[in-house]
């Protein structure tokens, strides 16, 4: 049920690559949010080091997962809350199915859930015959054409205004129109309709508090507070890592996802919620269901190398700045997650060697960190998931990826000890080269696994003597004089 | 003034192979400031290709080999913002665990620095009395700008060369594409990323473009070559040590 399709970057990435449309908008989104981000973290009234700030913050919550949990589930169930603790996505879809089932619920209307595109909720509501609707208008666009999201917070970032027309004027039978304003109209009159007729909510959450015993929801459209205040039930997924201990620590945490994610100083709502509606309320759910999802979290967060990673607060600005995610689009990640964040964290979830491209295929530039609003340091990570590609780790059961290359570097260690073997190394290289260089004298076409270079680019060949040999030489005639 | 300071050199394995010109032009700009040089005859690379496809058992060996080979020098300057960051921040970390090589790994990466960074800021000079007859624009490598945050340095150097002019390209401070084995192994997305790159070059309207790194002037210079532009690729050093190529 699970959309796992990391074993096809390289295609994938390659399509993105020759795909005009989706280069001409991601070069667009970088623009937009990738160098408005950084003036953002900049013009903090507290300087770009409340991101170290925020490290901190999520990091000691992580550390305390289970206090933490265990007192916000404490005042959810309190207030009339259930509360799930699903071990994987199987139990955790199957909790919401079954709730949906005692409901006799027809309709779903869902507000923007990575975790939910994680565990494959919508897969398996169909499958159930169970509708999903989902409310984003992003996410409603790729919902109406059967794709998939390929950004964190910009999902339909690879649709045209005139591809958006033709789908909504071919399913939601209006006539054809690129005018976004129109469009928008179009898609909130039907929505309007689906929130009004659902049996149910379904939300995500950003970052609980247990202080106060709340998940919270953030939108710009105000979709998400009508999915979980609208239908009699509400069932909101979280990722066990996503709680702070105090309310205070919202204040930081919100101000940075904003920056991050959309570059605004705050999200346009905000809303918590501790669970059903209260005597007094005048709106909310008659039921309350929090689903708190490990699906390999605790493995992570068992790591120490790789426990960082759980300070993410998904938003996305790390794809805003990569420069391969600029140019391969979301959809070659093969998962829920793309962009840095889908590089380290979905190994991690799916498997090492499964996602092995998504480890190897990152330039290592470090852009990504500086961009994390919670200092997240990514390329670090990827070096250690190439390290376990590498060498192999039975905690990750991860194996050993290329036994040739180990041995190659093995070769290779012992040269670069001894400076006579690395001369001969360089002067075998640049025997080799003479048959390859033209007569510009540069190289245009190497073989074998170089062969990847000279695809676009000419290389210039090893130099006759290197420097260390001509260095020496010259010493060597200096002291005769 | 610099009568007793001297430096070794580091040369990045990429200088060594293949672009020994540069590494005599980094000597070249401390003969110009009567700084003594010193190359051990030892040293070969930093380590750093195994260590970025995860050897890191095989990296550690360079790492290891490059400390005894440098144990002793006061300061040694590297043309390279990569193999610095790799002293400097990758082998604390790949020697971590090990009592005896961690903290002569540390030490050594307090004496490690890249040229442009000691020149602006150990020696506090920007002005090397170079001369260059063009219009130079300046690409930030990655490691150099992000590793280890030398950004104005190579500025304020360029800024001072006679007769050139210096443009800025727009998002130099974007990744060229290169990536070192990423290169090869993922080449589609590597060159659709240098495209991007050459394209700002070439707005720039330079006739050279410059950097602290030969793996990415490398990468700039294959696909200039490939295209046929007459746009030239120089290491800082090479317009410091102020040759007009
Ligand atoms: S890694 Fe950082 S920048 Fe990327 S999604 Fe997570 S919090 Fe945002």
């Amino acid at each position: 049920m699970i959309r796992i399709n990391t074993e096809n970057y390289r295609d994938e990435a390659i399509k993105g690559i020759n795909d005009p449309v989706l280069q001409k908008a991601l070069a667009d989104l970088q623009v937009r949010f990738g160098r408005g981000t950084a003036e953002a973290y900049r013009n903090l009234p507290e300087g770009p080091g409340l991101r170290r700030k925020a490290h901190e913050i999520r990091m000691k919550a992580v550390e305390n997962l289970d206090i933490l949990l265990e007192r916000l589930s404490e005042k959810i169930r309190a207030r009339g809350g259930h509360v799930f603790f699903a071990e994987d996505a199987d139990a955790a879809v199957k909790y919401c199915l079954e709730t949906a089932r005692k409901h006799n619920v027809r309709l779903a209307v869902k507000g923007k859930s990575m975790t939910t595109e994680e565990i494959g909720l919508n897969n398996a509501f169909a499958a159930a015959g169970i509708e999903i609707a989902e409310t984003d208008l992003g996410e409603y666009i790729i919902q109406l054409a059967g794709e998939h999201p390929s950004h964190i917070i910009a999902p339909a970032i690879h649709k045209t205004r005139s591809e958006i027309g033709l789908l909504f004027s071919e399913k939601l039978k209006i006539p054809f129109t690129t005018d976004p304003e129109t469009l928008t109209r179009a898609a909130r009159k039907a929505l309007r309709e689906k929130f009004l007729s659902a049996g149910m909510g379904i939300s995500g959450c950003n970052i609980a508090c247990a202080e106060t015993g709340h998940i919270t929801v953030v939108s710009n459209e105000g979709n998400i507070r009508m999915s979980t205040t609208l239908p009699k039930v509400h069932v909101a997924f979280m990722g066990m890592e996503r709680i702070t201990a105090r309310l205070s620590d919202h204040d930081i945490l919100f101000r940075l996802l904003s920056r991050g994610a959309a570059v605004q100083k705050m999200a346009g709502y905000v809303s918590y919620i501790g669970g059903p509606r209260q005597a007094g309320h005048a709106d909310g759910p008659d039921e309350f269901h929090l689903v708190i999802i490990d699906n390999g979290r605790t493995k992570i967060l068992a790591d120490e190398e790789f426990r960082e990673m759980l300070c993410c607060i998904r938003c996305g600005a790390c794809l805003n700045v990569c420069p391969v995610y600029g140019k391969i689009g979301g959809h070659a990640y093969g998962y829920a997650y793309s962009g840095p964040v889908g590089a380290v964290v979905t190994p991690l979830l799916v498997g090492i060697n499964r996602a092995k491209d998504l480890c190897l295929g990152e330039t290592l530039c470090g852009a990504c960190k500086d961009a994390c609003p919670v200092d997240i340091d990514l390329p670090r990570m990827l070096l250690l998931l190439r390290s376990k590609l590498a060498d192999g780790d039975s905690k990750w059961n991860a194996g050993r990826e290329n036994t040739g290359e180990k041995m190659l570097y093995g070769i290779w260690s012992e040269i670069v000890q001894r400076r006579w073997a690395y001369d001969a190394m360089l002067g075998l290289s640049r025997e080799g080269s003479r048959l390859f260089t033209g007569k510009d004298g540069m190289i245009s076409s190497l073989p074998f696994f170089l062969q990847g270079w000279t695809e676009s680019r000419d290389m210039k060949p090893p130099a006759r003597k290197s420097f260390m040999r001509q260095w020496k030489k010259l010493e060597k005639q200096r002291r005769v004089k | 003034m610099n009568n007793n300071r001297k430096v070794t050199l580091f040369i990045q394995c990429i200088i060594d192979g293949i672009y020994p010109e540069v590494g005599f032009a980094v000597v070249r700009v401390f003969e110009k400031l009567g700084i003594g040089v010193e190359c051990p005859a030892e040293q070969t690379c930093c380590g750093q290709p195994a260590f970025n496809s995860g050897y890191r058992k095989d990296a550690k060996q360079a790492a290891e080999h490059f400390i005894n080979v440098f144990g002793d020098a006061e300061t040694i300057v590297c043309p390279s913002g990569s193999c610095v960051n790799m002293v400097r921040n990758h082998y604390p970390e790949l020697l971590k665990d090990d009592r005896k090589w961690l903290p002569r790994a540390l030490e050594t990466a307090k004496r490690t620095f890249e040229l442009s960074e000691y020149l602006v800021d150990v020696l506090g000079i920007d002005d090397l009395g170079a001369s260059y007859g063009g219009r130079i624009t300046y690409h930030d490598s990655c490691h150099l700008m992000r590793g280890i945050g030398v950004k104005e340095q190579p500025r304020k150097l360029i800024k001072k060369i006679r007769n050139a002019e210096f443009v800025e390209m727009y998002d130099s401070d974007r990744c060229c594409g290169f990536g070192g084995a990423f290169s090869v192994k993922y080449p589609e997305i590597s060159t659709a990323i240098l495209e991007d790159k050459i394209k700002n070059i070439i707005s720039s309207n330079a006739d050279v473009v410059t950097g602290c790194d030969m793996g990415c002037l490398m990468n700039i210079q294959g696909i200039l070559s490939r295209k046929r532009l007459s746009i030239k690729t120089l290491h800082i050093a090479q317009l410091l040590a102020g040759e007009s190529i």
